[in-house]
């Protein structure tokens, strides 16, 4: 298939990319920029392991061809760290057990990015379901609602304190 | 009193906690090297058949592939098991399974491989397939291995006690055949190995090999690797990156593993191949469906008298360690309760299925969901609370059970009471609204098998220990972090022993070029036999260190403490106390790296000579005091191993060797579940885990991993469950598979029971997998006590609970097939996942709804 020339923004940088135009995003990220934080976990975007921000909303890059992405903002796991130091998140995911095996942790921080920045107080149901489109095996889960808490308590602490 | 550890059983993040939270850390299928190449497999469409012809030469020319591999490439056999080397890398004269694998194509890119699998032409002979074990066993043709009568792969007979007197003396005696279907482990990274050889400049030819894959046991695959290319093992180097979960489906040689590193010998390049979601299914692995025909016999106060347990094995089609599932079956029948009398017949049976292998729990916990609902049953009938007929049985600990497993640290009745209490279990059993219940369960699991499944008299783990003029400590362990902890826990124990901060301790872990033989993460054997050989490499570095401190500061070695990065003399410890009392609180492990830097630059300027004329005093910094070891000593180097100690070895007896351990996990636990009566749904609303891991070293991990092992076992008792048709697999799919998401999954409250094991690493005991089995019949008792019915087969699905119910009432059992695919299996499945042959092996049915719209559309 012919390859064709696509502009790619991907955690703030614009890629120039020539590509096949049935690339799957997920592909590209791990193929072409090296980006391989987001994972494949399965065929047939069931799992969630590949899940990125496009505009800010969690969608699945399996399920994406990179070439409808051109024009919008893509912010993968590389992209969540706040100036090399851990994000909130990434730093309670660690401490309360949120992260097991890790094969499942890019997709399910950035379903909680795009969860709590819709809803900064989300209800443990809330939290419920919005992880249902990601699947842990090795957490149950449990440990993750916990690490959830924490970062929530440690962005408004951060906030008060910025105050 | 003072916490007597600084850096044990204080909640720690794993050291490669930021590698995963950001997306750097790398695992097998991140990697690439510079003309890397890809490999797809082809794989066999039917269950049985003789492989007549293939021709690979259309595939050959497609543009963009370089090479095709099959079968005779490598024809060497090999297996997990010295027992059972009936497997090759490439089928050779037949293919055993749907899934199996024929062919490999090496090519540029996958979409080049994947047409160029079209353009393999492979001549079957279909023979005869066996699907079912109990059918499997009456075959006396077409067997699935020549050399394996009525398709049983092995048997074993044991008789301990004596039974048929058990059974005599008996008040009461309760019999039943259960079901546990099957299952696989769906780890969520799929299988995936890069092999890359070296090519001999001079000659051209492949040199050494280099393999990166997810694997569990570097060291075994090094061993396969070894036997099926021929090559010696000092030639080939196993790495292992951050693996994405195993469960046991990592812990033996996978096919891709060995396929990749012959396909990379005829390419000449390196090459990689990661399975598709619907390959991992295929290559499974995990538990087998379990027929269990069990009777057990008690006296009215509920002692057990007998146990007489007929377990059928559906093993799939290659050996596998099934030998070592069937075996442990029947041998953690014992060292959970006092049982006086065993019979044990096993059967472990070939079929034309993906081979089953170890699975988180290994041969324990199918035979544990028939062993507890019948408890909960007699417990019944008797009129005993099913708490207390657990109480009843307990063992005396220490002791030798009835099939010679050596029992010593035995929290089980602690476990009990924790789950009781924490439950409200008297308060509130029996007195929860209606279709609401409570059940009880109990497991155990071993901390390490005590025999290697290669018999030699070798440690099972050894650990390497250096530490730098720094003070920075690096560990070389051949354990596999496979996300349990592993690392996390090597580094916590040397720290711990050496007195060091855990920021200064690197672990190097799974390189066989590196790291020392260990063999690997199964069986829960990582903190035990590997913690054990890290505290012996770590004090035997610790003596040299304290020899060189104790000269320094004119006491003798035995006088020193080492703590908080300081090594001190007794008596000034005291004194300094309060003030180490403070820095033993675990401070970040980002501040301590920073701090630890600064001080590090310090004291090796001006201030480190000022200390070193100032003559001997109360203490010396960890860097000083290690400094001066290797002023001293030349070299600061340590060497632990383990291995288990000959009275933890078992019984002499045929089979004895499996079951073992030098000491054993318990878990006591109450699921709280409700049962839609009209639907048949079951709804888990929380489960008390207790669970005795001797010393808990690092509780975050401990109650990740009870938590996650509730959970699995959950997912078992509810909703995984492997459908087959015909040896096709029906739900190779996440979805389909009915991997519990977040809304399906109740809380789990763990509850950690310390026993302080006299041989564990500060007495630590597993934690990873003993949990598993207690959820399943935790589960089917409560469903008992919140509807009155007795499950006999899991998963509970909504069919199988509603048809108790049915039966129940005498109700006409509901046919939830009708008007479906007449040859679907018996519980209508939708099709899953994305299996397609292309007009080469199975079609969909005619009625499947995907071909009927097809047929529309084409005009009719």
């Amino acid at each position: 298939m012919k390859k064709e020339l696509v502009e790619l923004k991907i955690n703030g940088l614009t890629h120039e990319l020539a590509i096949e135009s049935s690339a799957l995003l997920l592909d590209v990220l791990r193929q072409e920029l090296q980006l391989t934080g987001t994972k494949r976990g399965c065929d047939d975007s069931s799992c969630g392991a590949c899940t990125v921000l496009v505009d800010g909303v969690a969608m699945m890059s399996c399920a994406l061809l990179a070439a409808s992405c051109e024009g919008r903002e893509v912010t993968t796991v590389e992209g969540v760290s706040e100036n090399g130091s851990l994000a909130a998140i990434q730093k309670a995911y660690g401490d309360w057990g949120g992260a097991q095996c890790g094969y499942c942790t890019p997709g399910f921080i950035m379903t909680v990015r795009s969860l709590l920045a819709e809803n900064p107080k989300p209800s443990e149901d809330d939290v419920r379901a919005a992880l249902s489109s990601n699947l842990c095996r090795c957490t149950g889960y449990n440990q993750m609602y916990e690490a959830i808490r924490a970062a929530i308590a440690a962005e408004r602490k951060e906030l008060v304190g910025a105050k | 009193m003072r916490d007597p550890f600084s850096i044990i059983g204080k909640p720690t993040a794993m050291i490669d906690a930021a590698e995963k939270t950001t997306g750097a850390g790398k695992y097998t299928d991140d990697l690439s090297l510079p003309g890397m190449l890809v490999g797809k497999i082809l794989h066999s469409p039917y269950p049985h058949a003789r492989l007549r012809r293939i021709d690979t030469s259309r595939a050959e020319k497609l543009e963009g592939v370089v090479a095709v591999v099959v079968g005779k490439d490598a024809p060497n056999p090999y297996g997990i098991l010295p027992v059972g080397h009936d497997e090759h890398a490439l089928a050779l004269d037949k293919v055993r399974y749907v899934g199996d694998n024929v062919a490999c194509v090496v090519a540029v890119s996958e979409a080049v491989a994947e047409r160029a699998l079209e353009l393999i032409e492979v001549g079957y002979e279909v023979l005869p397939a066996y699907f079912d074990p109990e059918e499997a066993m009456k075959a006396t043709t077409d067997l699935i291995h020549d050399n394996k009568r009525g398709n049983i792969e092995k048997d074993y007979h044991h008789v301990f006690g004596d039974p048929n007197r058990g059974f005599r003396d008996a008040d009461h005696v309760s019999e039943a055949r259960f079901i546990a279907n099957e299952v696989t482990h769906a780890a969520m990274e799929p299988h995936s190995t890069l092999a890359s050889f070296e090519i001999d400049p001079h000659t051209g030819k492949p040199g050494r090999l280099t393999v990166w894959s997810s694997t569990q046991v570097p060291y075994y695959l090094q061993h396969k690797l070894s036997l099926v290319l021929e090559m010696p093992m000092a030639q080939i180097r196993v790495i292992k990156p951050l693996v994405g979960g195993g469960f046991g489906g990592k812990s033996e040689v996978i096919p891709l593993e060995i396929i990749a590193a012959v396909a990379a010998r005829k390419a000449q390049a390196p090459v990689k191949i990661t399975y598709t979601r619907e390959e991992v299914f295929w290559a499974h692995r995990g538990r087998p469906r379990t027929i269990i025909d069990l009777r057990t016999g008690v006296k009215k106060d509920g002692r057990i008298t007998a146990v007489n347990a007929r377990v059928v094995q559906d093993g799939g089609a290659y050996c596998s360690y099934g030998v070592v599932t069937i075996l442990y079956s029947g041998a953690l029948l014992g060292a959970l309760y006092d049982i006086p009398n065993i019979q044990y017949d096993g059967y472990r049976v070939l079929t034309n299925k993906p081979a089953c292998g170890a699975m988180r729990g290994h041969g324990t916990v199918n035979v544990r969901f028939a062993f507890e609902s019948q408890l909960d049953e007699i417990a019944a009938t008797i009129g005993m609370d099913p708490a207390e007929i657990r109480r009843r049985n307990l063992l005396q600990p220490p002791c030798i059970t009835v099939n010679g497993l050596r029992v010593q640290s035995y929290g089980l009745p602690e476990c009990i009471e924790k789950t009781v209490e924490r439950s409200r279990w008297k308060q509130r059993r029996g007195k929860l609204p209606a279709g609401r219940g409570l059940g009880i369960a109990c497991s155990h699991y071993v901390s390490g098998a005590a025999n290697s499944i290669i018999r030699s008299d070798m440690p099972h783990s050894t650990v390497n220990i250096k530490i730098d003029r720094d003070g920075g400590v690096v560990v070389y362990t051949g354990a596999s972090e496979i996300g349990q902890g592993s690392d996390t826990m090597t580094a916590q124990i040397a720290a711990e022993a050496l007195g060091c901060s855990l920021s200064r301790v690197r672990v190097i872990a799974a390189d066989t070029d590196l790291t020392p033989i260990d063999i690997g993460s199964y069986s829960s054997r990582v903190t035990f036999m590997a913690g054990n050989a890290t505290l012996r490499a770590a004090g035997e570095v610790k003596k040299l260190i304290a020899a060189a401190a104790g000269k320094r500061m004119g006491c003798t070695p035995e006088d020193l403490i080492f703590r908080s990065d300081r090594v001190f003399r007794k008596n000034a410890a005291a004194s300094v106390g309060t003030e180490l009392a403070e820095m033993s609180v675990r401070p970040t492990q980002h501040q301590a790296s920073v701090s630890g830097r600064v001080e590090g630059q310090i004291l090796r300027g001006s201030l480190q000579q000022k200390r070193k004329e100032e003559g001997p005093k109360d203490w010396m910094t960890f860097e000083e005091a290690v400094v001066a070891a290797i002023d001293f000593h030349g070299a600061l180097t340590g060497t632990g191993s383990y291995a288990p100690p000959a009275e933890a070895r078992g019984g002499k007896y045929k089979g004895g060797g499996v079951g073992p351990s030098p000491a054993y996990s318990y878990s006591a636990q109450v699921a709280e579940v409700s049962v839609d009566q009209e639907t048949g749904e079951v709804t888990v609303h929380r489960v008390w885990a207790a669970h005795d891991c001797g010393r808990a070293l690092n509780p975050v991990s401990v109650e990740g991993q009870i938590i996650g092992s509730v959970w699995m076992g959950m997912g078992q008792a509810l909703t995984e469950e492997m459908v087959w048709k015909d040896g096709m697999l029906m739900n190779p799919g996440l979805l389909e598979y009915r991997s519990p998401s977040s809304v399906e999954s109740p809380t789990v409250e763990p509850i950690m029971v310390e026993s302080i094991d006299p041989e564990g690493p500060f007495g630590a005991k597993e934690c990873s997998e003993g949990s598993l089995a207690a959820t399943i019949p935790a589960i089917a008792n409560a469903i008992y006590d919140a509807v009155g019915v007795r499950l006999h087969e899991s998963p509970f699905t909504p069919e199988r609970v509603l048809a108790a119910l049915r039966a129940k009432k005498n109700a006409k059992a509901l046919d939830l097939t009708e008007g479906v695919d007449p040859t679907a299996p018996a519980r209508f499945r939708e099709h899953g996942g994305s299996l397609c042959f292309d007009g080469k092996g199975p079609q969909r049915h005619a009625l499947d709804p995907s071909r009927c719209a097809a047929s529309k559309g084409g005009g009719d």
